[in-house]
């Protein structure tokens, strides 16, 4: 086990839940709580890898990826904006179709064997600083980068422009912000779409780079939720997503390295000795999504922050005057 | 007013101005007429029926053949007629698991774990063992259904206590303790209870297994080869109960009173902590015994693919039904239909597909209960 190696991986890993991550933050920030996450994943990690293994492009892949996202979400959209249905309902509902489709879709896939993935990169200089070059800068997918440059990028927007603003306000109180002239439904639709696109391409980032192929619903395994879970972790805010997504990503690494060595920390290792202890194991990540829940609902209660006021409701003009 | 036209806003007519009319909706004011929700419903499933028809015909399908060989596959003949009602049984119970928590507007998403629990615990009772395997039926079969209620219950009590003391979002925890419930059965059934290092648990002792009716064929010959169990009717006894409990009894209306305005539950003195998390168990619960019915009726084994989804197809059947518990009967037997054939036919993601279209239409289809949609002219300027 090398401790690079594991976290070089995790940041590679995190990165898709990363970008689906700060996608749902968007989105709930505007207001509109998506759950179909892991549909849109799915089917974006499907379309990427079918488009890349048909026309060999994988760039092509990626973008379409997040055409078809994008759309289902603005379907989720159209649902939960225009008729105010329930989002918790529509969201879970995304999930069904995206699965569905991805697999009717995505049915031989699996089989197409190997194809032209996205480039790694090592950046010249970056690369040799000590530690951080070979974790960060080393043989990384140019997706990883992007994450990198996004974090940042998400955070300035939200937080120090204009638009970051009103995306805000229409988050938190819609009618103050109708009636300074933003126009409430347009910006969730806008918002709600973007994430879509973001979580389109943290499908692509699967299929693509991180763990390339097509595994049916095993592709994603429910990272979608994962990313749901790390948005109320995270606080809405894209930098803390980032630090969550990382870790995520290299515990799962390290629970797959685990079981390999046949020594650990000098004793027998019990994952490599009885290989069933390896389904407890399986459990780490989703028992760590519930603890991390509770670690940002005990610390939303306390500083009295947290969720979007208006998170969840449907905005209609007239009812508030 | 009745007959006056409706006058679109001036700065309209200069957009659009080529297209005199235009698609208007108008909040409902008086009550809807009793006829009318069956009826959207209805359309909305005809019109799920014909987007996924759409999407067949894409995917290389014929659409009429395929719903044509799906309607006989489910409903063709007695036999598999009483396939259907089988594969109904975990979905109405499923179902109903998902009305009650709905109905309190806790989002329990966690009936899939829920009923992999309830048939871990029920397959414990017989290969721990718990009780040996000449007990009387009777006694092995409550035991058996006591000990999957439980196991769901358990299951439901993890997110429910989150909910009502940290306010931690059940959606996700209720999702993320059934991938943990996935895990935790796979270790018994690759390792503990493994038969011969097979995936999955030595076969229960008859006295384990729920009566199916082809075991009175004796007595009955029209009931030979009949896979239709016991289970099917604990599910209908559960739907009555449950309608009672939820329409009929003081805690079903705090319960909805909780879901649809906690502010006011709160001011009349009902305690919110409780209900939340003695729903979450009671839903837990009946999805246990659904996966308790499932092994000791059908399978009578503890393996790996004792599901396909029948947690998630609940959630469909409660908010098809609009979560009233003696809806979700033909509702469950129309999704058990669903899956029966479903899996007759090819890309195998189709049944699913289906269910995600139809969930779609339904909730889409509820903004004709509130508005009234008119054709309205715009006058000329």
């Amino acid at each position: 086990m090398d401790w690079i190696v594991i976290l070089q991986a995790g940041v590679a890993t995190g990165t898709a839940l990363l970008f689906a991550t700060i996608g749902e933050i968007l989105a709930e920030r505007s207001g509109v709580m998506n759950l179909g996450v892991e549909g849109m994943m799915l089917m974006g990690a499907m379309a990427a890898f079918g488009l890349a293994a048909n026309t060999g492009n994988p760039w092509l892949g990626l973008v379409v990826a997040m055409a078809v996202a994008g759309l289902l979400a603005l379907l989720h959209g159209l649902v939960t904006i225009h008729f105010q249905a329930d989002q918790v309902v529509s969201g879970l509902t995304l999930t069904f179709l995206g699965t569905g489709l991805a697999l009717v879709f995505g049915e031989g896939l699996s089989k197409a064997g190997a194809i032209s993935l996205l480039p790694k990169v090592t950046t010249p200089v970056l690369s040799k600083i000590p530690a951080l070059g070979p974790i960060l800068f080393t043989d990384q997918s140019v997706l990883v980068y992007a994450g990198y440059l996004l974090v940042p990028a998400a955070w300035y927007y939200i937080n120090r422009t204009r638009p970051g603003l009103h995306l805000r306000a229409v988050g938190e109180f819609p009618a103050a912000a109708d009636a300074l002239g933003v126009n409430v439904v347009r910006l969730r639709y806008l918002y709600v779409f973007v994430g879509g696109l973001l979580a389109g391409l943290a499908g692509a980032t699967i299929s693509l780079a991180i763990s390339p192929g097509w595994f049916s619903e095993m592709t994603t395994s429910g990272q979608g939720w994962i990313a749901i879970g790390l948005v109320i972790f995270a606080q809405w805010d894209p930098i803390r997503a980032a630090g969550g997504a990382y870790a995520f990503g290299a515990l799962r690494r390290l629970i797959l390295d685990l079981q390999g060595p046949t020594t650990l920390l000098g004793l027998s290792n019990p994952f490599h000795t009885y290989y069933q202890w390896g389904f407890f194991l399986q459990m780490v990540p989703y028992l760590f999504t519930i603890v991390v829940l509770v670690i940002g609902s005990r610390e939303a209660m306390r500083k009295r922050i947290g969720a979007p006021a208006a998170l969840g409701v449907p905005y209609v003009r007239s009812e508030h005057g | 007013m009745k007959g006056s036209r409706v006058v679109a806003p001036e700065a309209a007519v200069k957009r659009r101005a080529i297209f005199p009319w235009r698609v208007r909706a108008e909040p409902r004011i008086a009550d809807v007429p009793h006829w009318l929700p069956p009826l959207v419903s209805l359309g909305a499933l005809l019109l799920a029926l014909v987007l996924g028809g759409i999407v067949l015909a894409v995917v290389g399908g014929d659409p009429l053949q395929t719903y044509g060989h799906m309607v006989k596959a489910a409903f063709g003949d007695v036999g598999v007629l009483s396939d259907t009602l089988t594969k109904a049984t975990p979905i109405l119970l499923c179902g109903l698991s998902c009305s009650l928590a709905f109905r309190a507007k806790l989002w329990n998403i966690g009936a899939e774990g829920q009923f992999f629990l309830g048939a871990w615990a029920a397959s414990a009772v017989v290969l721990w063992p718990v009780l040996p395997a000449t007990t009387p039926r009777v006694l092995m079969l409550l035991a058996m259904a006591l000990a999957g209620f439980l196991g769901g219950a358990m299951w439901g009590f993890v997110p429910g206590v989150l909910k009502a003391k940290l306010n931690v979002n059940e959606v996700l925890t209720t999702l993320m303790m059934n991938y943990i419930a996935i895990s935790w059965n796979n270790y018994f059934i690759f390792a503990k209870w493994s038969e011969l290092g097979f995936q999955m648990s030595p076969k229960f002792p008859t006295s384990a297994w729920l009566p199916r009716l082809a075991d009175y064929a004796q007595q009955v010959p029209l009931f030979a080869g009949l896979t239709t169990h016991l289970g099917l009717l604990v599910g209908l006894v559960a739907a009555g109960i449950l309608w009672w409990v939820m329409y009929r009894s003081k805690w079903g209306f705090e319960i909805h009173l909780t879901g649809d305005n906690p502010k006011a539950a709160r001011y009349a003195g009902i305690n919110i902590a409780r209900n939340t998390i003695l729903v979450m168990m009671l839903s837990g619960g009946l999805a246990g015994l659904a996966g308790m019915s499932e092994i000791s009726g059908v399978v009578h084994r503890l393996q790996g693919a004792i599901s396909p989804g029948y947690g998630f197809t609940g959630i469909i059947v409660a908010w098809l039904a609009k979560l009233n518990p003696l809806a979700v009967v033909p509702v469950s037997i129309l999704f058990g239909a669903l899956i029966l054939a479903g899996r007759e036919i090819q890309p195998s993601g189709i049944a699913k597909l289906l269910q995600g279209i139809i969930l779609f239409c339904l909730i889409s289809s509820e903004v004709l209960l509130r508005y009234r949609i008119r054709v309205v002219q715009v006058q000329r300027g």
